[in-house]
């Protein structure tokens, strides 16, 4: 299967002239992570002064929510961008062109990576200014972190679209809430010692969970684990792929079903 | 060349049969109107013929390529518009234009956007976005998208649905233009009976998933004692009888 970058290129070039037109959704993308970053900088100053283990890395709990909001934003990012074609009534027209659904999925990909770093680059910026804490001090890391959970974000991105192809805009929802069901296990804020046994096995079946150790590895010792970084890579993999397989089952499903021109509001 | 051969194409939901066994061809040049009632199978055949739809039995040619096998290198060869689509109503008439053709590999984006733009009159409404268009305007609107990349094979579902008088004339004749000035091959869906009496040279009467009857406008119109082929179309929906034999095969 061959892909064609100019159709990939045009599918962004769709979602940028959304963008575009409508400066609420690009407010409205930075406006969480911010919200969330000056409320829990306030709270890491306040624990700061009361707590070993945040006053042992002052940044811990402030990195974990702009991280985190890497993955929400991401996940985000890619479903909506799905779910504007079903909006949209436009899911036919794309699908009767030479698009293909490989083309499909990298530029929602490529929308993914545009809308997290809108959502939360203005978040890691003001947190300088706010609370002298820069996430770029972590240097190198910070990427091998932000494209781990990017792509998760898109595998689990990749699943939602597969459940709203097969079962219409009433499974738009599991857009907003299906990553907050992996954040418990996820350890953004805690270490996963934390975690009952049988809750720590499942916990490091999922590549947020080694991004997150790492962070705090970094954070507090100041070494990258290579272990949580191939640990991450290699789950994300997988993961990907079974986001791949899902949607391209539900899309072969959606035309033996006729679907694809029934979707819409 | 037929530009589409179909045979014994058959689509099954549950224990409903939408197409029944049909088969027709279509070639260059050729306008074909399928032309049946509501639930008739119109809009179903035309999306196994898009493939966005996989028929349960049969055999889709189009261009002598099985689009089971291969359906990617037929679809830049084709297009096709639909009042049950829409294009995104946030981006401007301009901006769906140039992702779609994007999408078509088409070479001249600019070029050919003013092409379509003089030829279907959009030039006071290009640069507005989709959404805040009238019913009519949209129709063009899809046309344009429908014929960005100079399709040799056009479906087209309803293409006149919702139109008033003289925009629905206005569309039919530019069609005509298009397929004298190109050769494109049309396969037309349609209830509009005066639509499928101008722009059609075959009539396919389907009802319940089959073509039930075949031919030119004029040709069902003398076989069934009709003025037109409204007439004809109400005798084959109600299953009227002709000279005591039954008009369409149960």
């Amino acid at each position: 299967m061959t892909v064609s970058l100019n159709r990939v290129g045009a599918m962004c070039l769709r979602h940028y002239y959304t963008m575009r037109r409508s400066w609420p959704r690009l407010v409205e993308m930075a406006y969480w992570p911010t919200m969330q970053m000056v409320i829990w900088g306030f709270l890491s100053q306040f624990l700061a002064t009361n707590s070993t283990y945040i006053a042992n890395a002052f940044g811990v709990l402030l990195a974990g929510v702009m991280l985190w909001d890497v993955l929400f934003r991401g996940q985000l990012g890619f479903s909506l961008s799905f779910i504007e074609e079903l909006w949209s009534r436009n899911l036919a027209n794309l699908y009767c062109s030479p698009l293909t659904p490989l083309e499909h999925i990298l530029a929602l990909i490529a929308m993914a990576f545009l809308r997290a770093t809108i959502g939360v680059l203005p978040a890691m910026l003001l947190a300088i200014p706010f609370y002298d804490f820069s996430i770029f001090g972590l240097g190198v890391p910070l990427l091998a972190f932000f494209f781990n959970l990017l792509i998760m974000g898109c595998a689990l991105g990749l699943m939602v679209t597969a459940m709203v192809l097969r079962f219409g805009l009433a499974a738009e929802n599991m857009a907003w809430f299906l990553v907050f069901l992996l954040a418990p296990f996820s350890c953004v804020y805690y270490p996963i010692e934390v975690l009952p046994g049988w809750a720590q096995a499942f916990a490091m079946a999922l590549p947020s969970t080694h991004v997150f150790e790492g962070m705090r590895a970094v954070l507090f010792d100041g070494v990258f684990r290579w272990d949580h970084f191939s640990a991450a890579v290699a789950l994300n993999g997988g993961l990907v792929v079974i986001g791949i397989a899902i949607y391209l089952f539900s899309f072969s499903r959606a035309r033996k079903l006729g679907l694809l021109l029934q979707v819409g509001e | 060349m037929s530009i589409v051969r179909v045979e014994d194409l058959q689509k099954h939901f549950a224990h409903v049969a939408a197409v029944d066994g049909i088969s027709f061809a279509v070639a260059a040049g050729q306008t074909v109107a399928l032309l049946g009632g509501n639930g008739a199978g119109k809009t179903t055949t035309i999306s196994m013929l898009l493939g966005l739809l996989l028929p349960s039995a049969g055999r889709i040619e189009l261009f002598g390529t099985d689009i089971a096998r291969d359906r990617a290198s037929v679809l830049p060869r084709m297009n096709f518009s639909s009042p049950y689509v829409d294009l995104p109503h946030r981006l401007s008439a301009r901006e769906n234009l140039a992702v779609f053709a994007r999408l078509y590999g088409v070479r001249d984006v600019a070029g050919r956007i003013a092409e379509l733009t003089r030829a279907l009159d959009l030039g006071p409404l290009i640069d507005r976005r989709t959404g805040s268009l009238s019913a009519g305007q949209k129709t063009r609107v899809a046309l344009a998208k429908a014929l960005l990349n100079r399709p040799e094979l056009l479906l087209l579902d309803e293409p006149t649905a919702s139109l008033d008088p003289d925009t629905a004339d206005w569309v039919r004749h530019y069609l005509e233009v298009f397929q004298r000035e190109t050769g494109a091959a049309i396969l037309l869906a349609s209830h509009n009976m005066g639509e499928v009496e101008r722009l059609a040279d075959e009539v396919l009467m389907m009802r319940k998933g089959r073509i039930v009857d075949r031919g030119t406008p004029d040709d069902l119109i003398y076989r069934f004692g009709r003025q037109n082929l409204e007439e004809v179309f109400l005798d084959i929906a109600r299953d009227r009888r002709v000279g005591g034999e039954a008009a369409v095969p149960s």
